[in-house]
């Protein structure tokens, strides 16, 4: 045992800024937010032990609890494959071999750093406003635009457009398999006659399933997720019309604004499993579309 | 089956020239090697012809047609690549059918080339396993497999066996010259290797600096080397180069080792030349000229051995031949050259012929 530690002292070494993080300011709230869900809790008198009746309300009275999945679920399921439609596309494009690739992939990438923060959120609403530059553009075609964001049919579809915008990192990584694929793949396909749709989806894509999996998991959590921008955009509220209701809005109104902690915990639970279903459902699948070059026999 | 004819071949990157002026014949049905050093424009020639690379100048044709412009795939070729180049996610059989599903052609025909293929290349057991699946030699029988599947007129190589360890590499030389013999195709082979340049080869095309050097039989290249380059590059162990200085007004070669002399052939300028001799054709005793040298090193190879001995001016002259190592190293010897051993090159490094030859 002391060899063991003695050996690998180094490795805990550098894990102990980890370590100490989480112990102690991740894994108390999290174990103490799995109790909360049992109780009801206002943050100022203790919490008070309703058993189940959290989770009986949400799933058989609380209306707004399953409209905000379906935006949530609306959401994820447009953003995330549509993102990585438009990351593949643009790593292809930079795949070419163009001249400043670096420029570009720091261009390209930019978004994504911007995507997360409030400025760009507040832009966002500036942007597909009634007096918007979008609709200014649309003007130009003699177009009448609407208010996007404040019209409950399209305001999540402004969501998903900002999600598209931020490609960047799926980008990235996309880049980095096509790179790995062997060129003379693509010349020995050449030669057989192969025609450029062939290739990509008899080549390009089974070589980059591996990728295109590790970036689907990451991006499903990641949209799940997804809060500051929903949060700004929709005033901190889910309006127009609880149509920007995400999830994560919808619980923190729970904890922040109605002061209803007890509740909001049991949300955050049924989050985490919902991701944690979704995730394995996409692992499951995975035996049938990916494939692993140094898979073991 | 196809001829090839190149004329006026140029390859340029921007400012950088890898193959300027090119003009070559490649015969119908033959065995034709482009060899040459790393960076010679071998492979980049190659790959002119099966479609790969632009061509920047000059014209290529395939059985009379221009193809400058014509697609990869509409050559009729087909190539196997240093790498293999094997689809990883595809098991052999679909590796072998891919480009001629490509054709769509009938899942009939489809089946029959691929088990004919398979028989000949004895992968038979192999067709349901993935690359990864397979050793390096196999997976070169695959890919020659993928190259035969589509029956093109013409096939090219690039580099195919330098992947293989040494044993492997002899097998599948041997195998490729009875795919060869079988086939009687137009076959274009690039390698660095001269080994298998001078096996495999009906003819061998030397490259040096995107330029021929020589285009001739391995017999040609071998017993009458074009220039000091082609001479030093064909042949192992390599042949001995002798520097010499000329005296043109008496017609005679001094050499610091071997005393004056006239040979054959005599360069008709400069004032050095150089003097080669393979070194199976070095005599220990008296030869039409001699020298005293001392043996530096003995390797023994079992049926023959080289024998490394160093003459008097520092030059190094190899022995090559079978009961050569009963010699010991420090131990004077007596070494001799006849003068129809000798190939006499000028100070460009060019061959000069005896004024009878070169009248023939």
């Amino acid at each position: 045992m002391r060899r063991f530690f003695r050996r690998n002292a180094a490795g805990y070494l550098f894990l102990t800024p980890w370590l100490v993080g989480f112990f102690l300011l991740a894994l108390g709230p999290i174990l103490a937010s799995l109790y909360l869900g049992f109780t009801r809790y206002d943050m100022v008198s203790d919490p008070r032990w309703v058993g189940l009746d959290n989770y009986r309300y949400m799933f058989e009275r609380d209306r707004r609890f399953w409209k905000a999945l379906e935006v949530t679920f609306t959401y994820v399921a447009l953003a995330v494959p549509l993102r990585l439609a438009m990351a593949l596309a643009v790593a292809m494009l930079l795949d070419k071999g163009l001249r400043s690739i670096g420029m570009y992939r720091a261009i390209f990438y930019l978004p994504s750093i911007l995507g997360a923060s409030i400025a760009i959120a507040i832009l966002w609403r500036a942007m597909f406003g009634i007096d918007g530059v979008v609709n200014q553009f649309l003007a130009l075609f003699g177009i009448q635009g609407i208010g996007w964001i404040t019209t409950p049919s399209t305001s999540i579809y402004t969501m998903v457009v900002l999600a598209m915008w931020q490609f960047g990192s799926p980008m990235l990584i996309f880049l980095a398999g096509l790179r790995s694929i062997p060129r003379d793949l693509y010349e020995a396909a050449e030669i057989d006659g192969t025609s450029r749709p062939r290739q990509f989806f008899r080549i390009t894509l089974p070589l980059l399933a591996p990728v295109v999996f590790f970036n689907l998991v990451l991006q499903i959590i990641e949209a799940f997720k997804t809060f500051s921008s929903a949060f700004i955009i929709s005033n901190g509220t889910g309006a127009p019309a609880d149509s920007l209701l995400f999830y994560t809005v919808y619980l923190f109104n729970e904890a922040f604004r109605f002061f209803r902690m007890g509740y909001a915990s049991a949300l955050a639970w049924v989050l985490l499993v919902i991701i944690a279903v979704i995730t394995a459902i996409a692992f499951a699948t995975s035996k049938y579309w990916v494939h692993y070059e140094n898979e073991r026999d | 089956m196809a001829g090839l004819s190149i004329r006026n071949l140029a390859k340029r990157y921007g400012a950088v020239s890898v193959i300027e002026g090119l003009d070559l014949d490649i015969h119908d049905g033959e065995f034709l090697v482009l060899v040459g050093p790393s960076g010679c424009g071998k492979s980049t020639l190659l790959r002119m012809i099966a479609g790969l690379e632009e061509i920047s100048d000059g014209t290529l044709s395939i059985d009379g047609q221009i193809v400058n412009d014509v697609p990869a795939a509409r050559r009729d070729l087909s190539m196997v690549f240093q790498s293999y180049a094997l689809y990883p996610h595809m098991t052999v059989r679909k590796n072998l059918a891919f480009g001629l599903q490509n054709l769509k052609m009938p899942r009939a025909e489809v089946q029959r080339r691929v088990d004919d293929a398979a028989r000949a290349l004895q992968i038979e057991p192999l067709l349901d396993r993935k690359p990864r699946q397979l050793s390096g030699g196999q997976k070169q029988r695959v890919a020659i497999g993928r190259a035969i599947v589509r029956e093109p007129k013409l096939f090219l190589f690039d580099e195919p066996l330098s992947n293989l360890d040494a044993e492997l590499r002899v097998q599948m030389r041997v195998e490729l010259a009875a795919l060869y013999n079988r086939l009687k195709a137009t076959m274009i082979y690039v390698t660095h290797d001269q080994v298998e340049a001078m096996t495999l080869a009906s003819r061998i095309v030397v490259l040096r600096g995107g330029k021929i050097e020589q285009v001739g039989t391995p017999h040609e290249l071998y017993t009458r080397p074009a220039n000091l380059f082609v001479a030093g590059f064909i042949g192992s162990p390599k042949i001995n180069m002798l520097p010499v200085n000329l005296d043109l007004a008496a017609g005679r070669i001094h050499s610091a080792d071997f005393g004056a002399f006239r040979t054959i052939a005599l360069p008709d300028k400069g004032s050095t030349a150089t003097i080669c001799v393979r070194p199976e054709a070095v005599k220990l005793g008296a030869g039409d000229v001699s020298a005293q040298g001392k043996v530096r090193l003995v390797e023994y190879l079992g049926s023959e051995s080289l024998v490394y001995v160093d003459l008097p001016s520092g030059e190094t002259l190899l022995f090559h031949g079978a009961g050569l190592d009963s010699h010991k190293p420090g131990e004077d010897v007596t070494v001799g050259l006849n003068f129809a051993d000798m190939h006499v090159f000028d100070c460009d490094g060019q061959r000069v012929d005896a004024a009878l030859e070169q009248a023939a």
